[in-house]
C-alpha cells in the first residue's frame, strides 16, 4: 500500500470526502435538472454568513451554519410561492443577504477573520475526527431519504404536475430536496470551500447527463464521477502541494469535459 | 346521478383575476363515452380539464368524479391523463422508456412507492399493448414525436384507468401518425370499455371517432352526440350556417 496512505489526515479526508461527494453527486442530479443549479451556490453564501455568526458567539460554526441554511433553503421556496418571484431571483436574494451579513459580523469581529476566510475555500485535509463522524452520520441520513422516496424524487423532477395527479405530495418533495440541499451544502464547504461548492452539486451531474442512457444510470455515473474527482483531487493535493478543494474541483472538471469528448466522438 | 355516471360537472366557473375562463359549466359523462372537447383557442378546454383533476384551485361551482367529490377523490388510478406534449418534459431529460412509463403505476402504490416485479410485468404489457415494446430501453428524448406519444398513453395506461383524459394528443403528429393515434384510443374506448375524454381544435375529425361532442367557448356551446351538432340552432347561431355544413360535411 502507497505510503500516503498510512497517513490519518489523508484517510478521514477520503473517507468523508466520497460520502460528500455521493451525496452531492445524487442530489445535483435532480437540482441540475430541476433548473435549479445555482441553489447550491446561494445556500454556500448563506453558509459564509452563518459561519461567521458562530465564530462571533463562540460556538461550534456547522452546529450554527446547518439551521441557519435550513432555514435560508426554506425560505427562498416560501419567496418563490408567495413573493412570485423566479428560483435564480429568490437565490439572489437569499444568497446576497448571506454574505452581506458574514462580513459585517467579520468588520465587528476581534480577530476570527483568519478563521472565517479559510472556510472560503475550504480544506478536507485538516477535517477532524468529529467532523468525519459527522460527514458520514448526516452522509448517510440523507442518502436514506434520498433512496426511501426516490420514486417521488424521479416523478416530481420530470414531470411535476404529472406527479400530483398520482398522488406524489410534490409541495413536500420541493421541501424535501431544498431541506436536503441545505444540509448537504454545509457538509460540502469542508471539502471545496463557499467559493467552489456548488462545482460539486453541479459538475458531477453535467458529466453524467453527457452519457447516461436512463435516470438509475446517471445518478450512478453522477456518484462514480464525484466519488473518483475526490480520490483523485486529494491525491493531487499531496503530491502536488495543491489546494484540495480546487484540485476536486479541477478533477470534476476534466471529467466534464472527457465526457464530452467522448460524447461527441461516439455520436 | 346514475350509476354509470363516471364525472359529473355542475355549474363550473373559474377565472384568472379578473378574466373569465369558464362560466357555468355543467354536464355529466357516462361509462363508455367516447367524448370530443372542441372549441377555440382560449375556450378553456385544458382549464376545464385541469380543474377536474385538481391541478387548479380558486373555482366555484362542483364536480364529481366516480360519485365523489372532487375535493376529496384521491383514487387517480381511476384515471389516465395524457397532457399537452410540449409541456410534459424536458427532451434532455435522461429517463427510458420504461422508467418514464413506470410513473404512471405510482398512482397505485403507497409510501415508499416501490415497484415490484409484477409492475414490471405491467410495464412489459403495456409497452406490447402501445406496440413499443422494442423502444423499453431507449430514452424518450431520442424518440420521434409519435413514438413519444405513446409512450405518455402507455403511462396513462398503465395503472388500469377507467377514464381517459387526453390533452391534444395529435398537436405534434403528422396527419398518418394522427390518424393512427385516433385509432388507438377508439380501439381502447370500444374494446376496454375505457370512457375517454379528447380535447381537441379539430371538430370535424373528432366527429369521425367519438360518440359525443362538448363544444366550448368559456361556456358550453353544444354537448349532445355529433350527428345532432350538425342539425343544432345553436350551433348554427355560433358557427354560421356554411361553417357548420362544412364542419359536418368533413365529418
Amino acid at each position: 500500500m502507497p505510503q500516503f496512505l498510512d497517513y490519518g489526515f489523508i484517510q478521514r479526508a477520503y473517507l468523508a470526502g466520497s460520502f460528500i461527494a455521493a451525496l452531492c453527486a445524487m442530489l445535483g442530479l435532480f437540482l441540475v435538472l430541476r433548473k435549479l443549479s445555482l441553489i447550491g451556490d446561494g445556500l454556500s453564501h448563506v453558509s459564509f454568513g452563518a459561519i461567521a455568526l458562530g465564530l462571533f458567539f463562540g460556538f461550534y460554526p456547522f452546529y450554527v451554519a446547518i439551521p441557519v441554511v435550513l432555514i435560508a433553503s426554506w425560505f427562498i421556496l416560501k419567496l418563490t410561492e408567495k413573493a412570485k418571484m423566479y428560483g435564480d431571483a429568490a437565490i439572489g436574494v437569499v444568497s446576497s443577504i448571506g454574505i452581506a451579513g458574514g462580513v459585517i459580523l467579520a468588520g465587528l469581529s476581534k480577530g476570527f477573520n483568519v478563521d472565517l476566510f479559510s472556510y472560503l475555500f475550504g480544506n478536507i485535509l485538516s477535517i477532524s475526527g468529529r467532523e468525519v463522524y459527522l460527514s458520514i452520520g448526516l452522509s448517510l441520513a440523507v442518502l436514506l431519504v434520498i433512496v426511501f422516496f426516490y420514486n417521488d424524487l424521479f416523478s416530481a423532477t420530470f414531470d411535476q404536475e404529472y406527479a400530483k395527479l398520482t398522488g406524489v405530495k410534490t409541495g413536500r418533495i420541493d421541501l424535501l430536496l431544498t431541506s436536503l440541499t441545505a444540509v448537504t451544502v454545509v457538509l460540502a464547504i469542508k471539502v471545496a470551500g463557499v467559493m467552489l461548492v456548488s462545482a460539486l452539486l453541479i459538475l458531477p451531474a453535467v458529466t453524467a447527463l453527457q452519457l447516461a442512457k436512463g435516470f438509475k444510470a446517471a445518478m450512478f455515473m453522477s456518484v462514480l464521477a464525484a466519488v473518483l474527482s475526490v480520490l483523485t483531487g486529494i491525491t493531487a493535493s499531496f503530491f502536488l502541494d495543491l489546494p484540495a478543494g480546487a484540485a476536486i474541483v479541477m478533477c470534476n472538471a476534466a471529467l466534464f469535459a472527457a465526457a464530452l469528448v467522448f460524447k461527441k466522438l461516439t455520436s | 346521478m346514475q350509476m354509470n355516471t363516471i364525472l359529473s360537472v355542475k355549474n363550473l366557473s373559474f377565472s384568472y383575476g379578473a378574466a373569465e375562463v369558464l362560466r357555468d359549466v355543467s354536464f355529466d359523462v357516462f361509462k363508455g363515452d367516447y367524448i370530443g372537447l372542441a372549441g377555440p383557442n382560449g375556450a378553456g378546454k385544458t382549464t376545464l380539464i385541469k380543474t377536474i383533476l385538481g391541478l387548479t384551485d380558486k373555482y366555484t361551482g362542483a364536480a364529481e368524479l366516480f360519485g365523489r367529490d372532487m375535493r376529496s377523490f384521491d383514487s387517480w388510478y381511476r384515471i389516465g391523463y395524457l397532457p399537452q406534449r410540449v409541456n410534459a418534459f424536458n427532451p434532455l431529460f435522461p429517463a427510458t422508456v420504461k422508467e418514464v412509463v413506470g410513473l404512471g403505476l405510482l398512482s397505485r402504490k403507497s409510501f415508499p412507492r416501490r415497484f415490484t416485479a409484477a409492475d414490471e410485468e405491467k410495464i412489459r404489457r403495456t409497452l406490447e399493448l402501445m406496440d413499443i415494446s422494442d423502444l423499453g430501453d431507449k430514452l424518450v428524448g431520442e424518440l420521434s414525436g409519435g413514438q413519444q406519444q405513446r409512450v405518455f398513453l402507455a403511462r396513462a395506461l398503465v395503472p388500469d384507468p377507467e377514464l381517459l383524459i387526453l390533452d391534444e394528443p395529435s398537436t405534434a403528429l403528422d396527419p398518418v401518425s394522427r390518424e393512427g393515434f385516433y385509432d388507438i384510443i377508439k380501439e381502447l374506448n370500444v374494446e376496454k370499455g375505457i370512457t375517454s375524454i379528447l380535447i381537441t381544435h379539430d371538430t370535424a375529425q373528432i366527429g369521425r371517432y367519438a360518440n359525443k361532442l362538448l363544444y366550448l367557448d368559456k361556456k358550453v356551446i353544444f354537448y349532445g352526440r355529433f350527428g345532432d351538432f350538425c342539425h343544432s340552432q345553436e350551433m348554427t347561431d355560433y358557427f354560421g350556417s356554411f361553417s357548420q355544413h362544412l364542419i359536418c360535411h368533413q365529418h
